[in-house]
């Protein structure tokens, strides 16, 4: 039993970072209907631009001040030459993220380095002792942030009026401006907003797993199978696939063997795409094709 | 239409016409080295490496009072690359020995068109069937991860350890160092009584550890894997208060490490190529002042704390060197019988005897060191 407890710990503890990955993902896919594959890039550009402003021996607050400007400036870039496109179907759009991605990932080839970076953890080094196992201060605070950064998406996004302008956006964009929503405003507080989130939580995984500019690839692709698993862009649902996640892949570790850990995100991930398309929390848009 | 090509044809003539101006005084060495991409970490200090010895080489009236050309492509690391390159090296630039690649998909993708063309090359990457079993023209300076995983069971008999837990990272460094760990254990009296992986990228290993810790035959634990996966598992191990000696491979040979796994890194035994200690090495140790020598030229020269495989590329470029030097010829040919006959080669990895059943030429006296982390740095275990 307190293996079994041991495991879970583990699986929670990674099914947040998932989770943290794939709040971006929805947030953007809430109001634009496209799927940023940059994300990671956003995680990778957050948790490298601070590692390297406190390298410059800038205080811990301005750095994360700092960085999160830095990384929301590459958003809204995302999102001009996403507008720019003269192809806006989602697919081309898709890949143009694609391509963002690459794009970053090699910039931060250039600008920082190509080491392994690491910060000192900002709640200490610790962990709780529960039963046979731990939990890392730096765990519970990733717990912490991504649970709040939830709850304040379902309050942006269900009770305030720009958040239903971005769900309105992202049903009928035709509707939407009509209705005198100014989709531009919108879509760039959106791509903003969700690499705010990339950013937190580059900051925060850093101390716990160290960072350099490729680490964004499995993040962005994991955060991504948590986000569908879940329901693209519902934010519980990015919980929820996050922590069904992070728990099968500990669990299969556990009980049968740490090889097939990894194709087990990847067979969920097709099982609920084949089963439940819309995903666990999800509202698929019908759409006739 | 015409006078573009003629405009065309003009550039290439005079392009030409440099190739052929420069063929007759140079020596060409060719160098196929990952200088970009995921295996940059490999490349990087590998180009600046030859950069800087051949500029230097140049300017001391070069080899045999000709001067060296430096030909060098950069892969990123990618196998269909090195052929695309090893064919250009051969073909176009006609180089007389080739220096490289940097990781080991690579090198076994070009050895046949080296063999063909009768070029002998030394490849900088860390797998054993490069050399194993010998090719004509192929030569590798790198000690390999057999040899790791050998030096490290020699400690572990030393220390009556018997029941061996691996975790390993699934990347191409960590399967092939666990594999090769798994087929000499036996030599040495070792059990392996757990075998866990876990993703290269993977941010939490408690549950791989949590199995290892419950399981009561364990008695050492041992990591091979690069990049960041030891840092996590180290931080997990120290975190679960895991009372079990631990041993980290020769992929976390750098300061990097300790800095990143922090205080969980302390009391953590690894293997290390020389050059990494070569200023703690005892006086006695032979490749000691060239090693050193090595490790305060580059840093001084780049700015930037030394790579254990910018030595690979220091040991290669010598080796052929010295065997123009006896060759007294250009001739591929002569210098490959010339380099197999090296011996007694002090190079930053190791002293270096070559023969013709013996293409590596170390051993795990001189090729490995056997460390201990202390007070965040390395301690030499005798």
């Amino acid at each position: 039993m307190i293996e079994l407890f041991g495991y879970l710990l583990s699986g929670v503890t990674v099914g947040f970072i998932y989770t943290l990955v794939g709040l971006g993902f929805t947030v953007i896919y809430n109001s634009s209907g496209i799927i940023n594959f940059s994300q990671g890039e956003f995680v990778m550009a957050g948790g490298m631009s601070t590692v390297f402003l406190l390298h410059a021996g800038l205080p811990l607050g301005i750095s994360f001040v700092l960085s999160i400007m830095i990384t929301s400036m590459i958003g809204i870039v995302l999102y001009k030459l996403i507008s720019f496109s003269k192809d806006s179907s989602p697919i081309s759009l898709i890949i143009l993220t694609l391509g963002f991605a690459i794009f970053l990932r090699g910039l931060a080839q250039v600008i920082f380095d190509k080491q392994l970076h690491t910060m000192p953890s900002f709640v200490g080094e610790g962990a709780f002792e529960i039963f046979d196992t731990t939990l890392s201060y730096q765990a519970l605070l990733i717990m912490i942030v991504a649970s709040a950064i939830v709850v304040a998406l379902y309050v942006f996004f269900k009770k305030t009026k720009t958040g239903q302008a971005m769900v309105a956006a992202s049903n009928n964009v035709d509707a939407a401006k009509l209705m005198g929503i100014n989709i531009q405003k919108i879509l760039i507080l959106n791509f903003a907003i969700s690499a705010v989130i990339a950013s937190i939580g580059g900051i925060l995984l850093t101390p716990m797993t160290s960072t350099n500019y490729e680490v964004g690839i499995m993040l962005g692709l994991k955060g991504f199978c948590a986000a569908i698993i879940g329901g693209l862009g519902n934010p519980f649902g990015a919980v929820a696939g996050g922590l069904v996640l992070g728990i099968l892949e500990s669990l299969v570790a556990g009980y049968i063997s740490s090889e097939y850990k990894d194709a087990v995100a990847f067979i969920v991930l097709l099982l609920i795409l084949f089963f439940m398309p819309g995903g666990i929390f999800g509202n698929l848009k019908s759409q006739r094709v | 239409m015409l006078k573009r090509f003629t405009l065309k044809a003009l550039v290439l003539l005079f392009i030409s016409s440099f190739v052929f101006l420069n063929a007759n005084d140079t020596i060409k060495i060719g160098a196929i080295v990952a200088a970009t991409g995921p295996a940059s970490f490999l490349g990087d200090p590998e180009l600046k490496t030859l950069q800087h010895y051949v500029a230097k080489i140049n300017k001391n009236g070069g080899v045999n009072g000709q001067m060296i050309e430096l030909v060098h492509y950069d892969t990123g690391g990618s196998p269909k690359k090195a052929v695309t390159f090893v064919k250009r090296l051969i073909n176009q630039d006609k180089v007389v020995a080739i220096i490289g690649p940097s990781t080991s998909g690579e090198t076994m993708a070009i050895m046949k068109f080296v063999k063909k063309a009768k070029i002998p090359m030394i490849s900088m990457a860390g797998a054993v069937a490069i050399i194993n079993p010998v090719k004509k023209y192929v030569f590798k300076i790198v000690a390999t991860d057999r040899m790791a995983c050998q030096r490290i069971m020699q400690d572990l008999k030393k220390r009556n350890l018997t029941n061996l837990a691996l975790i390993s990272g699934s990347g191409g460094f960590g399967k092939s160092m666990r594999k090769q760990c798994k087929e000499v254990a036996p030599d040495y009296g070792i059990k392996i009584v757990a075998d866990e992986t876990y993703g290269k990228k993977d941010s939490d290993m408690t549950t791989q550890l949590l199995k290892i810790k419950n399981n009561k035959k364990v008695q050492v634990v041992l990591n091979p894997g690069f990049g960041q996966g030891p840092a996590i598992v180290t931080k997990n191990y120290a975190q679960l208060k895991i009372k079990h000696p631990f041993y980290q491979s020769h992929g976390v040979a750098s300061k990097k490490f300790i800095e990143i796994a922090g205080h969980a890194s302390e009391g953590v035994r690894l293997v290390a190529p020389p050059v990494v200690v070569a200023d703690k090495l005892a006086n006695s140790v032979a490749n000691k002042k060239i090693a050193l020598a090595y490790k305060n030229e580059y840093e001084k020269a780049f700015n930037s704390q030394v790579a254990s495989f910018g030595g690979h590329a220091y040991d290669s470029l010598y080796i052929i060197t010295e065997a123009i030097k006896r060759a007294g010829s250009t001739n591929p040919s002569k210098i490959r019988d010339e380099i197999e006959k090296t011996q007694g080669f002090e190079g930053v990895d190791g002293i270096v005897n070559l023969s013709a059943t013996d293409h590596l030429g170390l051993n795990t006296k001189t090729g490995m060191v056997l460390l201990e982390i202390k007070n965040g740095d390395w301690t030499i275990v005798k």
